[in-house]
């Protein structure tokens, strides 16, 4: 089952690089991804076994973030299926600088992308730290070319700080797993393999100012992979130069992902009593992320960095929460879902109207809704459902989060959350609004008028998605994150 | 004992000229000449000696005071810095620190000599001289607290009486450290290549050199004198550290002491023969890689 | 054998230092490639020179990447973009010697108030591999020059390594696989996306990949 998981996508990168035809490589894109969610989706109702002496396993939060990324994935799958087609040709004129630029081969994009999912899927089974650190480490590099897809100057820099910054901050996780190595070597411990239920079955024997140091180095290690602030700075460039279909696999994907890790060795330190500890440096690290992406969505000039600061803040909701703890841990567990759900959508929407519009900037954009009337109403849901409007998923879960933290007597938190919520809605409302209504631009040419089918079709299901979630979680999925939350140490 | 203690000082009061002899005939090797003679630095100075000075009369007090405090701040470090093992006259509680500022002083009265002449061109000197000596005087008090520390002493004579090979097997790293640095500040505090050039007289490049410009006669031969000295006692300091030899015979003590001297003598030759001086703007980062040096010696014998 | 390694340990200090200090890229490359190799021996020194195949091929490899390969990978960059020296850093080189003895004292005294559960053979490996991560990445900030950042990355891999190598003992697996990926993958990653800059904008100062702002 888990060997499905893994090899499906392994093979078709393998595939993707052999297959000469580009009709038949889109195809295998979505064959392959449609069959990972449907196994995923198996993968709910049958006991998986473990793997590889207990190295590889599929527990309840990693079943939760690889449900995340297979949905997205399949999503995705089909946007990029169109936006191949349209991308497809030889040389482009940059739109930007004017500059001629030649785009990366298909086979290496499909078969990176199909890399991609494998290594993510990997991070979602491991039950080893170090595989963890391993698959971690290849998403980057399965990520990279990615970023790199439009071979121009500007996605070059992007591509290269990518690199540099994810590469340190991994190469600090890997200290970090030789910190926990090193805790793990007082002789009282008999197991000392870095399994994640032995660890947590004997974690009160660690070495804890190792386990300290180690918590806080994975935590800068996978928090710069996570784009937590202030060590968020390769993610608005990554996500604003990537294609939208990449942008909305890093964002919804890629930060849970990271995340997860850090979730791992939190769930080893609070086992060994430093839950405390850990939680404090969450909600500092958390208000801080909040805080600095609302200074820099206000005032955005770039609707596709604005989604990526969006991100940043998000990411900081996502700690934040589990720093709370209790209820909150809930919260934050299904604002991860809503959160990839929802930034997804909003990127392949911005995919959508970048292809028409052949412009970043906020200010040239005017009257999606008469242009292109679909893509303008999923720009003003979406925008609803990113700054936690009710119905949509994110108001719930954020409400989650808030709600808790007043039961906890945590107001002080909570009224600084609420203040940055609300500077960020008002931040985005004046930018969406602008792009949906108004006259349209004069630089869009009517003929240019492209809604295909296949090109709105996933950013709606995907918005369907997260307006399910914030009206009724069915019980399966309530379950589950109950579960995950009781593992990450919160009780409702 | 009384007669050990006082060749202690007098072998420096002979020797020290010759120093400079042995450097320069290094250079001549090098460069293909025959050189001047060994003895030269003495002839020198008994010929300057027997001229007069000449002083400018926009010079105060303090220009002729200057040479005689010069010599009289040598006189005293050849008094408390111990030679190859032998006994000292002066020696007291924390005489290092009295050593490492004994040269401050002398360095003070140079640059007030230089300024006294009111020439822009000595003031530059001045400048560059309290520049880099700022930065050679960490490394110098670092490297000699990390001695007294490891030793337990603080005076000068009871610090080198107890370093012995041993010292060495036990903290050979933090030795080797404290060498290197030792032998920047030997090299940069005698006005030698790679820091300055004794033998330029380039405006753009001198230290040392341009700040005695104005002295003649007996004042110049003092200046000499004090400076070879001060060569002598930074490199007794350094000869300490490396070559400690104690054994019973006091013969053998000094003239182990004085072979490594005469190779210390050769070694700047070579280094000034092969090396150029580096430029100005880089020579800071020579000094302050000096201090980082010794430094790291008082970490690793802290630890 | 623990005044071996403690001589390794120094040898490190200095050579970090001395790539704090030094503006000529080709010296900087060789000093890395050097302070590559001397670790590279170091697993064969913590078996106490007994031969064992698995650790002799890994040093070998590491030897191999990081006193040949990557040495070349950098000169050949070096080369083609003909910048023999990194101009105006952001932190200037006296100051970056002076910042790098600041962090040597602050390592020294965080490795004193993280006493490791574990004998260990050289007192100085925490505080020296810790020095080796920070200087690296001392580097990687002040310098502006693309192959000096690469260094600086090799130079904080190093760092970890040490760590990994002489305290990590009884997870030999997991050491090897990811110093190995880590060198390896990361910095292939590297070089290629260097000769992408290098073609794109006919120099690799990262100083002026400054079109992405805010």
């Amino acid at each position: 089952m888990i060997y499905a998981l893994l090899l499906i996508p392994a093979i078709a990168a393998v595939l993707s690089l052999i297959i000469r035809k580009d009709l038949l490589r889109r195809l295998i894109l979505i064959l392959a991804s449609v069959s990972h969610t449907v196994i995923t989706v198996i993968a709910w109702n049958v006991e998986t076994k473990s793997l590889m002496g207990g190295w590889i396993d599929l527990d309840k939060p990693g079943l939760l973030f690889l449900t995340i990324t297979s949905i997205l994935f399949s999503a995705c799958s089909f946007y990029a299926f169109w936006y191949l087609a349209v991308e497809s040709g030889k040389r482009k004129q940059d739109f930007e600088e004017g500059l001629f630029f030649t785009n990366e081969p298909e086979a290496i994009f499909c078969s990176c992308l199909m890399a991609f999912l494998a290594t993510m899927t990997l991070v979602t089974v491991s039950q080893h730290l170090g595989l963890m650190w391993v698959a971690l480490e290849a998403t980057t590099l399965a990520s990279a070319p990615l970023i790199y897809f439009h071979r121009h100057h500007r996605s070059l820099e992007a591509t290269w700080k990518y690199l540099l910054i994810c590469s340190v901050g991994i190469a600090l996780a890997l200290l970090g797993n030789f910190f926990m190595v090193i805790a793990a070597s007082v002789p009282e411990v008999s197991d000392k393999s870095m399994i994640l239920s032995s660890m947590i079955e004997q974690a009160k024997l660690l070495n804890v100012p190792w386990l300290k140091a180690a918590f806080l180095l994975f935590l800068v290690g996978y928090g710069t992979k996570m784009g937590l602030a202030p060590l968020h700075t390769w993610l608005p460039d990554a996500h604003s130069e990537a294609p939208s279909v990449v942008s909305a696999l890093l964002s919804g994907a890629l930060l849970n992902c990271a995340f997860l890790g850090i979730l791992r060795s939190f769930q080893v330190c609070s086992a060994a009593g430093l839950g405390q500890f850990c939680r404090e440096l969450l909600v500092l690290f958390g208000l801080l992320s909040m805080a600095w992406a609302a200074i820099f969505i206000l005032g955005q000039s770039d609707y596709k960095r604005m989604l990526a600061y969006s991100s940043v803040e998000h990411i900081g909701i996502l700690a934040l929460g589990i720093g709370i703890g209790a209820g909150a841990t809930f919260g934050a567990m299904l604002h991860a879902v809503n959160h990839s759900l929802t930034k997804a959508m909003l990127f392949m929407t911005a995919g959508n109207i970048l292809a028409v519009y052949k412009t970043k900037n906020t200010k040239s954009v005017s009257g999606i809704m008469t242009v292109l009337p679909v893509t303008g109403i999923l720009w003003i849901a979406g925008f609803l459902a990113i700054t936690g409007m009710p119905p949509f998923g994110i108001f719930l879960s954020e409400f989650t989060i808030v709600k808790s933290m007043f039961e906890q007597g945590k107001a002080g938190i909570a009224i600084l959350f609420l203040a940055v919520l609300a500077l960020i809605f008002i931040g985005m409302a004046n930018v969406f609004i602008n792009m949906a209504h108004g006259k349209k631009s004069d630089s869009v040419n009517v003929s240019d008028r492209r809604e295909s089918v296949i090109s709105v079709f996933p950013p709606i299901a995907l918005g369907f998605l997260t307006l399910i979630t914030g009206l009724y979680i069915p019980p399966v999925l309530n379950n589950l994150l109950h579960d995950v939350a009781v593992i990450m140490g919160g009780n409702l | 004992m009384i007669f050990l203690k006082i060749l202690n000082t007098v072998l420096a009061l002979i020797t020290a000229p010759l120093l400079l002899g042995i450097i320069n005939r290094t250079k001549a090797f090098f460069a293909g000449r025959n050189g001047q003679p060994l003895l030269q630095p003495y002839y020198d100075i008994w010929k300057l000696l027997n001229k007069g000075s000449v002083y400018s009369i926009a010079t105060s007090r303090i220009f002729r005071i200057g040479p005689v405090v010069g010599f009289s701040v040598v006189l005293i470090a050849a008094a408390i810095v111990p030679f190859g093992g032998l006994p000292v006259l002066l020696d007291f509680q924390g005489d290092l620190i009295l050593f490492a500022y004994l040269f401050g002083l002398s360095r003070f009265f140079t640059v007030l000599m230089a300024m006294d002449t009111a020439s822009s061109f000595e003031g530059m000197g001045a400048s560059r001289e309290v520049t880099f000596s700022a930065l050679t005087e960490p490394a110098l008090l670092i490297g000699l607290a990390a001695i007294a520390k490891y030793t337990g002493y603080v005076s000068l004579a009871q610090i080198f009486s107890s370093i012995n090979f041993d010292a060495w097997l036990n903290a050979a790293p933090a030795f080797i450290l404290i060498g290197f640095a030792f032998l920047i500040v030997f090299l940069s505090e005698n006005s030698r290549i790679p820091v300055d050039d004794p033998n330029t007289h380039l405006e753009l490049t001198m230290i040392h050199e341009v700040m005695i410009l104005d002295h003649s006669g007996p004042d110049l031969a003092i200046i000499l004198y004090s400076a070879a000295m001060k060569m002598w006692l930074l490199g007794a300091i350094l000869t300490g550290i490396v070559i400690p030899v104690h054994s019973d015979n006091v013969f053998l003590n000094v003239s182990a002491a004085l072979l490594f001297m005469l190779l210390l003598a050769v070694l700047t030759g070579i280094i000034e023969s092969s090396m150029a001086r580096l430029r100005l703007l880089h020579v800071p980062q020579l000094l302050i890689g000096a201090a980082t040096l010794s430094v790291l010696a008082l970490i690793l014998i802290l630890r | 054998m623990n005044n071996t390694l403690d001589t390794i340990m120094i040898f490190l200090v200095l050579t970090n230092l001395a790539l704090l200090g030094l503006s000529r890229l080709g010296t900087c490359i060789r000093i890395v490639a050097v302070q590559g190799v001397v670790l590279g021996l170091v697993p064969l020194l913590m078996n106490n020179w007994h031969f064992e195949i698995r650790l002799a091929a890994f040093s070998a490899v590491l030897i191999v990447l990081k006193g040949i390969v990557f040495p070349r990978l950098l000169t050949k960059a070096m080369r083609d973009i003909k910048t023999l020296r990194e101009i105006e850093p952001f932190i200037g080189y006296s100051s970056s010697i002076a910042l790098g003895t600041a962090l040597l004292i602050i390592c020294m005294w965080l490795s004193s108030h993280l006493p490791l559960p574990v004998e260990t053979i050289s007192e100085l490996t925490v505080p020296v591999a810790f020095f080796t991560i920070m200087s690296g990445l001392l580097l990687i900030i002040s310098r502006k020059k693309a192959i000096t950042q690469v260094l600086g990355y090799l130079v904080m891999e190093n760092g970890i390594y040490t760590f990994g190598v002489t305290l990590v003992e009884h997870q030999p697996v997991l050491v090897e696989l990811g110093i190995l990926l880590d060198v390896f993958v990361a910095v292939f990653v590297m070089g290629i996306t260097m000769f992408h800059i290098n073609r794109e904008f006919d120099h690799i100062d990262t100083d002026q990949l400054s079109n992405l702002k805010v």
